[in-house]
């Protein structure tokens, strides 16, 4: 996915007047952040959980190489086949190797970050296969051709209107109108295409490294038919979700719904561990897992480290003002809001995104509800600091930040600057109070009165009624 | 300095450009809870648009500039819980294992408070010193909030007036989307988010919006403003003073 971040501004600005997309918004905000405030609320030990979290995330990546190891050995004495893929070329390569050797042509998926972020279903179509997406959401942003615009709930900009007309449209018939019959007739057709399939490929929300076993976390039952019926089946994530223990793995599922959704538990939690044996009626005859550096070492070396502790739940954007205001699409790539506008730069350049990693007010509130407590606005602030040294700001701000600066680096001068200044705005705005217009503030004054300042400065008054100290 | 502290007033640079009031009404407060007020030099900004613009050099230069200032007096007290995030939180953080200055923004960091958690806190204030009577609602800044936990201090002080009765709008810890240079980087987002922010303060049916940041006061009253509203938006100093002679942010006197 070729990204489209440069351009946030001005698709944020369109999105503002999407009256559809300001609906799906205001749901999200006032459904999932007070499912997650209860779901906080309801659990004495949630604080402490998450403390437990970082503690063991902290730990792997400290000693990722071993835990990857460790899960290697487990993993292939189950039965499994391990590949490692340094970018998402390699893990596309990958993927469409086994397909072929598998002689697929019917491909299910269930959700997958990972896939998105390599561009996978484009690269199998393009290469003759037919690739079914079984999570509700992406099913109907596949019919769409659309991309996701959240972590968890891709298709959370629809309306039900408009998935009604996609879903008439594919599958025939007049349009449903409740959504109980829309989801009944979506599994109707999915049940036909788990049981065509040669090849299903599925996430992993973490990699167990004392069992070898991964896990699948869905609210659907999708990752269980899309693993478990056809012969092959694909698992694909990053190297970063390891845990070491299955009690480990635990403390992360139950932080993870309740931060996402505000459920105790998902739906459906799976631990698979190696394909279908001997004595074993289900299951696939193969069971592939590639694992994607694809940057992810390189962030672990790094100042950017703390980001790798991330599960994917979508917390940080559910609370966010910028995103909840921009919706998912604006961010012009894979993964949004604020977790995004850490990642994005990571896999497209600073130099294709750095919008993003700005388009944060530092209210932190992604921060503060984080489960696993990664510093967001730090690590976008270092973001800012790479965009700066690069000088990609926009001349205006940049010319303004060096105007400012060369003013705040010499106090003299500037006493005497902001006192004229000062002095002579408060004149001007001294009957209003205010200013509707004003050179160089068209960002302010746009939408919003200018407060005129009241005349004299509060150094100036100290220093004539106090005396100049210190 | 048990009896009275020597306290550094961090007037901020919107204070003292834009509202001085604000920086006369910091300092009836601090002499109210005791303290000895002075106004030390050079002091200019704490950095943050520097800062939050990745400009970490001049950030430094500036925290440089502004660190010996500070360094003589027993507290460092500010009208505004972005700045002293800044100073509290963030000084630290500019200098990490320098060592030269790491100690000195530590040991200021320590004694840097954002004025109104100072006054409760460390003053011990418990009913301030202003009379008012109305309805008025408190917006949590976001720094004040997240970064220095300022959220029952203020209103603490302010239940403790009689006459004003304080109604909690929806949404209170929400940002206002000024975000420092966000608001002129990013117009349209931030507009949505103040007119969501205004249309909630009208909404709680309160007269007077009050919040400890100069910055999202303006922000917030600049869009009232423009929304052709009544409301009258006041940093909360003022009020715990009972200085209101000066008008009301964007309003005209009389």
């Amino acid at each position: 996915m070729e990204p489209l971040s440069l351009a946030f501004r001005e698709r944020a600005a369109r999105a503002l007047h999407d009256p559809v997309l300001a609906t799906a918004m205001q749901r999200l905000e006032r459904g999932w952040q007070a499912a997650r405030a209860r779901a906080a609320a309801d659990l004495p030990e949630f604080e402490a959980l998450r403390d437990a979290a970082v503690a063991i995330k902290d730990h792997v990546l400290a000693n990722l190489d071993l835990y990857l190891e460790e899960f290697e050995r487990r993993f292939t004495a189950a039965g499994g086949v391990i590949h490692w893929a340094r970018d998402a070329a390699e893990a596309r390569a990958i993927i469409l190797d086994i397909c072929r050797r598998a002689k697929a042509r019917t491909v299910t998926k269930s959700k997958s970050m990972v896939a998105e972020e390599i561009g996978l279903n484009a690269y199998l179509e393009a290469q003759g296969l037919r690739v079914i997406e079984t999570d509700l959401g992406e099913y109907i942003i596949q019919l769409a051709g659309d991309v996701p615009s959240h972590l968890v709930g891709p298709a959370v900009h629809m309306t039900r209107e408009r998935i009604a007309e996609l879903f008439a449209k594919a599958h025939g018939g007049p349009p449903k109108q409740d959504s109980a019959a829309l989801v009944a007739e979506a599994r109707q057709v999915l049940r036909q295409r788990y049981l065509e399939a040669d090849v299903g490929i599925t996430g992993a929300n973490f990699l167990i490294a004392e069992t070898g076993s991964i896990v699948t976390v869905t609210n659907e039952g999708n990752a269980e038919l899309t693993q478990g019926l056809p012969k092959v089946h694909i698992a694909l994530t990053g190297i970063e979700k390891i845990v070491p223990t299955v009690a480990e793995a635990f403390v992360f599922l139950r932080l993870l719904a309740r931060s996402a959704t505000g459920q105790e538990f998902s739906a459906y939690t799976t631990f698979l561990t190696g394909p279908k044996r001997e004595d074993e009626r289900d299951g696939p005859q193969e069971m592939h897992l590639v694992l994607l550096d694809n940057g992810r070492s390189r962030m672990l070396g790094g100042p950017f480290r703390e980001m790798l502790r991330c599960i994917r739940c979508g917390a940080c954007m559910n609370h966010c003002p910028v995103y909840l205001a921009a919706g998912g699409h604006a961010y012009g790539w894979v993964y949004v809001g604020p977790m995004g506008s850490v990642l994005t730069p990571h896999f497209v350049g600073i130099d294709k995104s750095w919008p993003l990693p700005n388009a944060s007010t530092f209210c932190g509130r992604c921060e503060e509800v984080c489960p696993v407590r990664i510093p967001l606005p730090k690590l976008m602030r270092l973001w800012r600091e790479e965009a700066h040294k690069r000088g990609l700001a926009p001349p205006a701000a940049r010319v303004g930040l060096t105007l400012w600066a060369f003013f705040a680096r010499r106090p003299a001068l500037y006493r005497l600057a902001t006192r004229l200044a000062m002095a002579a705005l408060g004149a001007l705005g001294r009957r209003r109070g205010r200013f509707s217009r004003l050179p160089f503030a068209s960002g302010w004054t746009v939408s919003r009165e200018f407060p005129a300042p009241q005349g004299p400065t509060f150094t100036a008054q100290w220093r004539a009624a106090r005396g100049a100290k210190g | 300095m048990a009896d009275s502290p020597r306290v550094a007033l961090f007037v901020t640079c919107l204070v003292d450009l834009f509202r001085p009031s604000v920086g006369w009404a910091a300092v009836a407060l601090l002499e109210a809870a005791g303290c000895r007020v002075e106004v030390p030099e050079p002091q200019v900004c704490c950095g943050q648009p520097a800062f939050n613009s990745g400009d970490r050099r001049t950030t430094e230069d500036l925290a440089r500039q502004l660190i010996p200032a500070l360094e003589p007096f027993d507290y460092v007290v500010a009208p505004s819980g972005s700045c002293a995030g800044m100073l509290r939180r963030h000084f630290p953080e500019l200098f990490e294992g320098d060592p030269a200055w790491s100690a000195r923004a530590r040991a200021v960091a320590a004694k840097s408070f954002e004025l109104v958690s100072f006054l409760v806190e460390v003053r011990g204030m418990r009913v301030p010193p202003g009379r008012f009577s109305g309805r008025v609602t408190y917006h949590d800044s976001c720094s004040g909030l997240r970064e220095l936990g300022i959220k029952d201090q203020p209103r603490r002080l302010l239940r403790a007036m009689s006459g004003l009765e304080l109604i909690e709008m929806e949404g209170c810890e929400v940002c206002c989307g000024f975000g420092g240079t966000f608001c002129v980087k990013y117009p349209e987002i931030s507009t949505k988010m103040v007119d969501d922010k205004a249309a909630r303060a009208e909404a709680s049916g309160a007269e007077l919006l009050l919040a400890g940041d100069l910055g999202c006061l303006m922000n917030i009253a600049g869009r009232l403003a423009r929304r052709g509203s009544n409301m009258q938006v006041r940093h909360v100093a003022e009020v715990l003073a009972g200085r209101l002679d000066a008008p009301p942010i964007a309003q005209s006197r009389g």
